[in-house]
């Protein structure tokens, strides 16, 4: 069958055997179409919708499509560029992913996919949907928390009479992937291992395998490309002659990001030549004693007092920038947000392994600040300008980052700068 | 791997419907023995079951009660008849009363938008309910009486047809009188006959009916099938259950020739749950058909050939409306609409080639044979011949069915349903646009439509009318009318929270991206809302429009895009101003919880 059909993609001709998958003739002819869900060309799963290009000007999934004569199809217009980075934060908003604490990380192919889109936030707020952690199978883990619903272990993994072990139940926002515990244990050892590494998130673990390949290099280590952050017309309000001033606070975060701004050693005396600190930990200046230019915010919002400090720089600081993954999305304090209220407080004051025995007090008072029913990343509570993601972002990293936004200029981060994993 | 052993499951909704209605749920040990007995994994199984919403894992109660709560419902009055259930049989809305007698939950739309608010008891209909209506169904419920007993029969409400001779769908027919006229034809002459009609599929797509079935045709299988689409979900959309009352023969003498058309074996009629009270009628009207001689071993034909057709019955879940889902939906599958890889003409039903057509689609086919194609092509417009039929509700006088020519003008067609201050308007249900008196000049029509990739994008209303006023208003067959006295973001929100609730959860645009903008509307309802908000929903919109997998995500956000461009006073007066702080978190909210558990933790330890 050597039917050769032509075909442009994004104004570039190509010749491709009639009736191939779209995504691998792209491929083979050097250009990139990003997916997520699709493994191989027989059945394609078309769930994961990043793979979207326009064929004759149609919206459509570039892993179902079957190449034929004349097709003129757009791959990388900004829009569907757009639609892609969209879609992967959509999905980070959908799940709770807590990248830092997956076994998954460094490994994972929607992480990949962020990088590579230069994803630093979301524009989707956070669902923060309550979902269960299975741990009944025999052999394996369901993390439904990170599960993107792509079907692939739906499709692919069954017994040997053909019965499907992982299936799709409830519908809608309600959907989740559940093992069947009866099939599962009937999988092989290397089934199973199959299903995990099929899985393109942290979501399938199996019990005792999930730290293979802890550390050193990774599938998606020395992948991925320089990536340019616009910057955005600023607020920024200062007369020349004028120091730039800073801020910084840590709400609902572990310090973890200021002990990171501390990393520059040296480097913070030339930082000292331009900018002067103001209401931060680093200068013990409790209350603002002038408008500052830019305010760094640690962690999201956990009390009211965390709300109160950050109206407050609102107010104060021309320019907000989150910085670390609690400010941006809650990070680890958001790992609460499954858990009633009530069962923290007894937790952390009753219950807990480390309380005194017979502590029978939750303490309450007007001057304690009260906690929250969620953990709020910093924008759902205020407008935050820019964000540095890490965990914690390294300490050039952030200092770049903030010259070049108190200067006005343009920079690019290398790929090396801006993983965290 | 050993084969897998492939095991019918066409079967399978019919065996859980079987238990549902028996046992009024479906139990663990039910799922053991079902799963066994189609080779199918518990779990998935478990995902079957939980993909349709008439189907439960827990006591429904021995009557369930479901409740439209579209908003024609609302606006008709449903919170007192909601409030009047509740009060009847003790319990709140999603819940059994103790002693199992009684189950209340909530449905979208049952195809009865000129009647309400209406209910389904053991999905029976209930209409033009009020409080006193309520209480004594419940009390006769109660002493003894079943379901079946009391209902109502849904009335057919035709309002208007064009003259006799114009008129293709509500006249009186003559049984077999089509068939008998199919003697003379060729199965390639009725496609021709088709072809030439311009007929196009009223299910909402419009693809041409004639090309479908001729590619149907041309497709080599040992099996083809026949599927009618009558899951009829689209809120407002009442008119396929008017004809399945009306004249269900026209529908099913069109599937005949259609099977006879394509060379098709076997048929199906795909019978949303909400219309059970009517599976009964069209399968003794089978039998008939069966004993005329036009169903089994059919011989009275120029070519003789098999054909034999049941009624399919879903079972709650909007949708399986769209053909793929359908068809899976039909294989025991959970309803998600497939990947587009194909279509169902090439590999439809149980991989073999098919022909899914809506119910009006189908009855069409026999009028066209009677009327003759020459006088047909006389009916309605150049693009769109013959009539379209209209579900009509909401705010004016005559609510109900209408049968137009298509080319009305929309301003001469609110005349006629006595709309006298139309404000708003959805025109093809949720999924379809939101009209403004910008449109009233428009004709209902497929004359003029925009080639596929012409996409305007309107900055204001006066422009929007400027262009669109010679394009046709393509019509699905639902209008629900809105005086200025309705809240606007209120039919948004009602819209919004039916497509959280009915999306397939395949696509993370559709699943998550409705449901993210469902709570911008909330947003705007509470005031909470800036400028930026709006524009975000606009972009989002276009996001889940072009990267979702089915009509379902691409249409949910058209209305409340309509509606922002068209009504921009009415969003414009619930904005805030534009700050810095984000006014939907709301601090004293935030601590309610911690208050409240405070509150009771401190006085416990006192
Ligand atoms: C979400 C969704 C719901 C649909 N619901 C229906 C329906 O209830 N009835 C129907 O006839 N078509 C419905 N359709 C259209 C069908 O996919 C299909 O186009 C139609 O049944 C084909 O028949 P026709 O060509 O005769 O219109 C729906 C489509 C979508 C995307
Ligand atoms: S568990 Fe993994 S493989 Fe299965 S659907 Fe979820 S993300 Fe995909
Ligand atoms: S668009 Fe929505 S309903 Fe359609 S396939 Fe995707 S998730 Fe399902």
């Amino acid at each position: 069958m050597n039917n050769l059909v032509n075909l442009t993609i994004d104004g570039k001709t190509i010749q491709a055997e009639s009736g191939k998958n779209l995504v691998d003739v792209a491929k083979q002819n050097g250009i990139y179409i990003p997916t997520l869900c699709y493994f191989r060309e027989l059945n394609p799963l078309a769930t994961c919708r990043i793979c979207t290009v326009k064929v004759n000007g149609k919206d459509t999934t570039g892993c179902t499509v079957k190449v034929a004569e004349g097709m003129e199809i757009e791959v990388n217009s900004a829009e569907l560029l757009d639609n892609r980075k969209a879609i992967i934060e959509m999905l980070y908003a959908e799940g709770n992913h807590f990248c830092p604490s997956c076994e998954k990380s460094g490994n994972c192919d929607m992480q990949n996919h962020a990088y590579d889109m230069g994803l630093t936030v979301t524009r989707y707020p956070h669902v923060f949907s309550d979902k269960i952690v299975d741990f009944t199978p025999k052999r394996m883990i369901m993390e439904s928390n990170r599960c993107i619903l792509c079907k692939r272990c739906v499709e692919e993994v069954k017994t040997n009479e053909g019965r499907d072990v992982f299936s799709f139940v409830q519908r809608g926002i309600n959907t989740r992937v559940k093992i069947d515990y009866e099939l599962e244990q009937q999988l092989s050892e290397s089934e199973a291992l199959r299903a995990m590494n099929l899985c393109p998130v942290g979501a399938i673990l199996v019990k005792g395998m999930i730290q293979e390949q802890p550390f050193g290099e990774r599938k998606y280590d020395l992948l991925g490309k320089d990536i340019k952050p616009v910057v955005k017309d600023n607020n920024l309000h200062k007369k020349d002659n004028e120091k730039f001033i800073v801020a910084t606070t840590s709400l609902a975060g572990c310090f973890g990001c200021h002990m990171s701004l501390l990393d520059i050693d040296t480097d913070l005396l030339d930082i000292l030549e331009i900018a002067e600190f103001n209401k931060s930990p680093l200068t013990d200046i409790k209350k603002f004693s002038k408008r500052c230019h830019i305010g760094l915010i640690e962690g999201g919002c956990s009390n009211s007092e965390n709300v109160a400090v950050l109206k407050e720089f609102r107010k104060k600081c021309d320019i907000l920038v989150g910085f670390g993954e609690c400010a941006i999305m809650g990070g680890i304090p958001a790992m609460r947000n499954f858990v009633p209220l009530q069962e923290c407080l007894e937790e952390a004051y009753l219950n807990g392994v480390t309380t005194e025995i017979g502590a029978d007090v939750v303490p309450g008072h007007e001057d304690i600040p009260k906690l929250l029913n969620n953990v709020y990343p910093c924008n759902e509570v205020v407008k935050i300008d820019y964000y540095i993601p890490g965990c914690p972002p390294n300490a050039q990293h952030i200092w770049k980052v903030v010259k070049s936004i108190l200067l006005g200029e343009e920079f690019s981060i290398t790929h090396d700068e801006f993983k965290y994993d | 791997m050993v084969a897998v052993t492939k095991v019918d499951r066409s079967r399978l909704m019919d065996v859980i419907w079987d238990i549902q209605r028996k046992k009024r749920y479906i139990a663990h040990d039910d799922i053991t023995k079902i799963a066994h007995e189609f080779n199918m994994s518990r779990m998935e199984l478990e995902g079957v079951i939980t993909f349709y919403h008439f189907y439960h894992r827990t006591h429904s109660g021995n009557f369930t009660i479901y409740l439209n709560d579209s908003i024609i419902s609302q606006f008709a009055g449903r919170e007192s008849v909601l409030k009047a259930f509740e009060e009847a049989i003790g319990v709140r809305l999603g819940n059994v009363t103790e002693d199992k007698m009684f189950g209340l939950f909530r449905t979208p739309c049952i195809g009865l938008s000129d009647q309400e608010p209406s209910c389904l008891i053991n999905f029976r209909p209930f209409v033009d309910l009020t409080p006193e209506k309520v209480f004594d169904i419940i009390s006769k419920l109660k002493a003894g009486k079943m379901p079946y007993e009391i209902c109502d029969i849904p009335k057919s409400k035709i309002h208007y047809t064009p003259a006799k001779d114009r008129t293709v769908f509500f006249k009186p027919y003559k049984k077999f009188s089509s068939l008998s006229k199919l003697k003379d034809y060729e199965p390639e002459e009725v496609i021709d006959l088709v072809i030439k009609s311009k007929l196009t599929g009223r299910g909402g797509a419009f693809f041409p009916t004639g090309l479908k079935w001729q590619l149907c045709r041309r497709n080599k299988a040992d099996v083809k099938y026949i599927i009618c689409n009558a899951d009829e979900g689209e809120p407002g959309t009442f008119k396929d259950r008017v004809l399945l009352q009306e004249h269900p023969e026209l529908l099913i003498e069109g599937m005949i020739m259609a099977a006879y058309a394509v060379g098709a074996s076997k048929g199906a009629i795909y019978l949303r749950a909400e219309y059970m009270y009517l599976k009964e009628p069209l399968e003794q009207l089978l039998a008939e058909y069966r004993k005329n001689g036009y169903l089994g071993k059919i011989l009275n034909l120029k070519i003789p050939f098999d054909f034999e057709m049941y009624v399919h019955m879903g079972a709650g879940a909007y949708v399986c409306g769209e053909e793929t889902a359908l068809i899976h939906s039909m294989e025991g599958k959970r309803g998600e609409p497939g990947t587009r890889e194909y279509f169902p003409v090439d590999k439809g039903y149980n991989g073999k080639p098919t022909v899914v057509n809506n119910v009006e689609t189908l009855c069409a086919v026999p009028r066209i044979l009677e009327l003759g194609l020459d006088k047909y092509l006389t009916l309605g417009t150049d693009a769109t011949p013959g009539t379209k039929l209209l579900s009509v509700s909401g705010d004016c006088t005559k609510r109900g069915m209408f049968e137009i020519e298509w080319g009305m003008k929309l301003r001469d067609f609110l005349d006629l349903i006595g709309a006298k201050n139309p404000e708003f308007i959805l025109f093809n249900g949720f999924a379809g646009e939101c009209l403004s008196s910008a449109d009233f000049d428009r004709e209902i029509s497929g004359e003029n439509l925009l080639a596929e990739h012409i996409k305007f994008d309107f900055k204001d209303p006066i422009e929007y009318a400027r262009k669109m006023v010679g394009i046709g208003l393509r019509s699905g067959g639902s209008i629900m009318v809105f005086d200025k006295e309705k809240d606007l973001v209120e039919v948004l929100k009602n819209v919004a929270d039916f497509f959280v609730a009915e999306s397939c959860g395949i696509c993370v645009p559709c699943r998550t991206g409705n449901f993210l903008l469902n709570k911008k509307i909330n947003k705007i309802i509470l005031g909470h809302a800036e400028r930026q908000d709006l524009e975000d929903i606009k972009d989002w919109s276009k996001i889940i429009k072009t990267t979702s997998r089915c009509g379902l995500g691409k249409m949910s956000s058209t209305a409340l895009n309509d509606a922002i461009l068209k009504f921009p006073h009415v969003f414009e007066k619930r904005l805030s101003e534009n700050t810095n702080f984000n006014q939907a978190f709301n601090l004293e909210d935030a601590t309610a919880d911690y208050d409240r558990i405070i509150n009771e933790m401190t006085s416990d330890y006192e």
